[in-house]
């Protein structure tokens, strides 16, 4: 590691989230080994167990390890878990039990091609269960970086968020992003970190005690804490939406991407643009909240959307319902693995500026 | 040239990836943007092993090569696979000790390197990758051989100094070597 | 006036939702009991699991964390990895403990975490109403096994403590029962030694309590106590199944 946290390092993807986490105060990972992520688990086993208080520990299960996060969580400390598509399903049970009982989670799913057990190759095949999650009424934070610098800073932002809203925030990457490397600077700034008196520390005989619980019999209970959570959840869409614009100013074909996609997506942005084709892109960053106001005044000004995406159309509903449908929007798609080409985005983007949309 | 697109490809096991790793810190150094993207798997073992390198002035887009400036393959599956999908006007490097066939394309320049012998004479074994790296520099441009040391002192830890020396040294036998 | 007989401190002074006559109410009183007598109540948190014992959550003046079914054991070790001065117990039951959490008990114990299990044993599924459990015994009608246990379909009972006497990572293990006054007293001193053995950093303690479900099992309270007694202490014989520290000093 550089001793200079300005200089900037090659690192992949995955490990530069580990070593993000660190820089965030995460003294704790659970995980399980799963392709495309490894490298952040092995990054973590080295590093963790020769720091002040660090833990790592190789659970038993996917399952185990998010129930070992809630454990940690409950104390009060900053902890994570990664895995990649399958084992983020069998981590599912305890995003929702992370969810009810108001705790503050880190979790990275680096994706790859499904359902069942899938490939190994990258994917966003995951959007779905991303954004609309497990049992019950709850969201998660979801942050998608498209490079590893933005890993970097997604991850230190990720732990920021959960804290402050008592949520779990998950970074959701792709085979690809964990396993690039790219020059990075790890100067991530001063970290922000949140009083938490609500914590099973052990009452030291000096308060009532805690309890971290999410089940409660009476359904008017039940209710209230979920009106109240969903409360919490508006500041969340009110204020933490982020999303990065790509030459939007003039643009009558709006492409709509996140991730690895978005990057491909540029490239042929570039390419439709010295055509002659004004092409541009709104990249949400958080894919929960979804940048829906953005999508919704930018369908007043372009003639046609196209989501690009490495699924059977995920993130295009959300577009859809973002845009109202004002606008027609068109699918760009692989999947099981396949990354879209520059070239395939190309094809896209001609046939919708031949779609004659009316342009406002 | 304001981006190289460089695809480093042969079996797991013969440096591909730290090849292209080695490259991808030559852009660092001279502050360029670079990606670095390999190909994982249960390929990595024994199969097919592959991996992108971009170096540019300009903010890199996807670090996907769909069709590279240059390649340098190290078997001949690698070659029969990529051998068309470089620009016209790019630069193939051939290990000829592994590859038993010439290039069939017309429009690109190659480079025929019997790389892995070489390394064996030298007493360089499995720095054959680097001896071909060394080629790459001299006829890309894309670095200057000056910039190897201290690359080389990024990358290889300063427990390893003999490591250091072996690559440095097949880095300037591919440099200097004419066809 | 002398007081000679009180709610221990880290037992809160509510209603217990049990039914009439169950013993998980004694096993929560040896419990805390243990707590207090040991002055460690500012330090304990508890893992609640799902089943009957869901809502011990209300019931210990401790720390408490609620843990989805089955996964006590791997939120205690985050507790107690989080915090390891702390002292971690979970409070769990035969569905949650020998069923669906089979892999985190295993684990927890191979693990040698520094934990202490209380796992109530009563043969049944009882918050769900009187479902074959994971203890059932051969031949026991159940809800699900209405037609009594049958070994040749659903297999044999799994005998916890001698399961996980065979993983070398657990330090303490000792099954005891509540059904008269000696063994009530056996159980506190087990469960005293495994909070103590935790406090010593000792590693992985379990103490299998056979326990009563006169509901479930359609039998009054004192007919419970005697099928107790005359099924499940001879399937599930009392006693210490591993104790690394009196194996060391020769007990």
């Amino acid at each position: 590691m550089s001793e200079d946290m300005s200089e900037k390092v090659l690192m992949k993807g995955n490990e530069a989230i580990a070593e993000a986490a660190i820089m965030a105060g995460c003294r704790h990972y659970f995980g399980y080994p799963i392709t495309p992520q490894t490298e952040l688990t092995a990054y973590m086993a080295k590093r963790l167990p020769k720091m002040e208080g660090g833990v790592f520990l190789q659970a038993e299960s996917e399952i185990a390890a998010i129930n070992m996060v809630i454990g940690v969580s409950s104390a009060g400390k900053r902890v994570m878990t990664s895995s990649s598509s399958p084992g983020i399903s069998l981590k599912g049970e305890g995003l929702s039990y992370l969810a009810g009982c108001d705790l503050p989670a880190f979790v990275v799913n680096v994706q790859r091609g499904g359902p069942g057990l899938g490939g190994i190759q990258p994917s966003q095949s995951d959007y779905f269960q991303a954004t609309r999650g497990t049992h019950g009424d709850y969201h998660t934070i979801v942050l998608a970086p498209d490079s590893v610098q933005e890993m970097v800073s997604l991850t230190v932002k990720g732990f920021e968020l959960a804290d402050k809203y008592r949520m779990t925030s998950m970074l959701l990457a792709d085979g690809t992003l964990g396993q690039m490397m790219e020059p990075v600077s790890l100067d991530v700034g001063e970290i922000k970190t949140f009083d938490k008196p609500w914590a099973t520390t052990g009452t030291k005989m000096q308060r009532p005690n805690n309890i971290i619980n999410s089940l409660s019999l009476i359904p008017e209970e039940l209710e209230q804490w979920n009106m109240t959570r969903f409360e919490r959840y508006k500041v969340v869409e009110e204020n933490e939406v982020m999303y990065e614009e790509y030459m939007m100013d003039d643009a009558e074909i709006c492409l709509v991407s996140f991730g690895i996609t978005a990057r491909v997506s540029k490239n042929a942005i570039n390419e439709a643009r010295a055509q002659g084709i004004k092409a541009g892109m709104i990249r949400p960053i958080t894919l929960w909240p979804f940048p829906k106001k953005a999508l919704c005044e930018a369908a007043d000004k372009v003639k046609a959307f196209i989501s690009v995406e490495m699924s059977m159309g995920q993130l295009i509903e959300d577009v859809e319902l973002a845009t109202r449908c004002k606008k027609p929007v068109l699918l760009c798609n692989r999947c099981g693995g396949v990354i879209p080409s520059p070239q395939n985005v190309m094809d896209k983007i001609v046939e919708a500026n031949n779609l004659g949309g009316e342009k406002a | 040239m304001a981006t190289s697109k460089v695809l480093f490809a042969g079996f797991g096991g013969q440096g591909i990836l730290f090849s292209g790793k080695f490259l991808a810190y030559n852009g660092l150094i001279a502050d360029k943007n670079v990606s670095w993207l390999p190909s994982y798997g249960p390929e990595m073992r024994g199969g097919t092993a592959n991996c992108s390198v971009i170096i540019s002035d300009e903010p890199i887009g996807s670090p996907i090569i769909t069709n590279p400036d240059m390649l340098v393959v190290m078997n001949n599956p690698s070659l029969e696979k990529y051998e068309g999908e470089v620009v016209p006007g790019g630069k193939i490097f051939v290990d000829s000790s592994l590859i038993d066939r010439k290039v069939e394309r017309k429009d690109v320049e190659v480079y025929y390197i019997p790389a892995t012998k070489m390394a064996a004479d030298e007493g360089l074994d499995t720095l054959a990758n680097m001896i071909l790296v060394g080629k790459l520099i001299k006829e890309s441009g894309i670095t200057d051989f000056e910039n190897v040391s201290a690359v080389l002192d990024k990358i290889v830890s300063a427990k390893h100094q003999d490591l250091k020396e072996f690559n440095h040294k097949a880095l300037r036998l591919g440099y200097e070597y004419a066809e | 006036m002398t007081t000679v007989f009180d709610r221990p401190h880290a037992l809160k002074d509510v209603q217990l939702h049990y039914c009439p006559g169950c013993t998980h109410g004694i096993i929560h009183r040896l419990v805390a009991e243990c707590i207090d007598e040991l002055g460690i109540e500012g330090r304990t948190i508890g893992i609640a699991s799902v089943g009957c014992s869901v809502l011990t959550y209300n019931y210990f003046n401790v720390d408490m964390i609620q843990a989805a079914h089955g996964r006590a054991p791997a939120v205690a070790t985050g507790a107690k990895r989080a915090d390891p001065n702390n002292i971690v117990f979970t409070y769990q039951g035969d569905g949650d403990l020998a069923a669906i959490g089979t892999a985190e008990t295993v684990h927890s114990a191979a693990r040698g975490e520094n934990i202490t299990v209380i796992f109530v044993n009563n043969a049944i599924y009882g918050m769900t109403g009187g479902q074959m459990a994971p203890t059932s015994l051969p031949g026991q009608v159940t809800q699900t096994s209405p037609y009594g246990r049958d070994t040749k379909t659903v297999g044999y009972p799994v005998k916890v403590c001698e399961l996980l006497s065979n993983v070398d990572g657990a330090t303490y293990l000792e099954r005891v029962a509540v059904n008269d006054v000696k063994n009530v007293n056996n159980a506190k001193r087990a469960i005293k030694k495994a909070f103590q053995y935790q406090m010593e950093g000792k590693g992985f303690s379990l103490v299998e309590v056979l326990s009563t479900c006169p509901t479930n099992w359609g039998l009054t309270p004192e007919k419970a106590i005697k099928w107790l007694e005359d099924n499940m202490i001879p399937y599930y014989p009392l006693g210490v199944y591993k104790d690394k520290y009196a194996e060391k000093e020769g007990k």
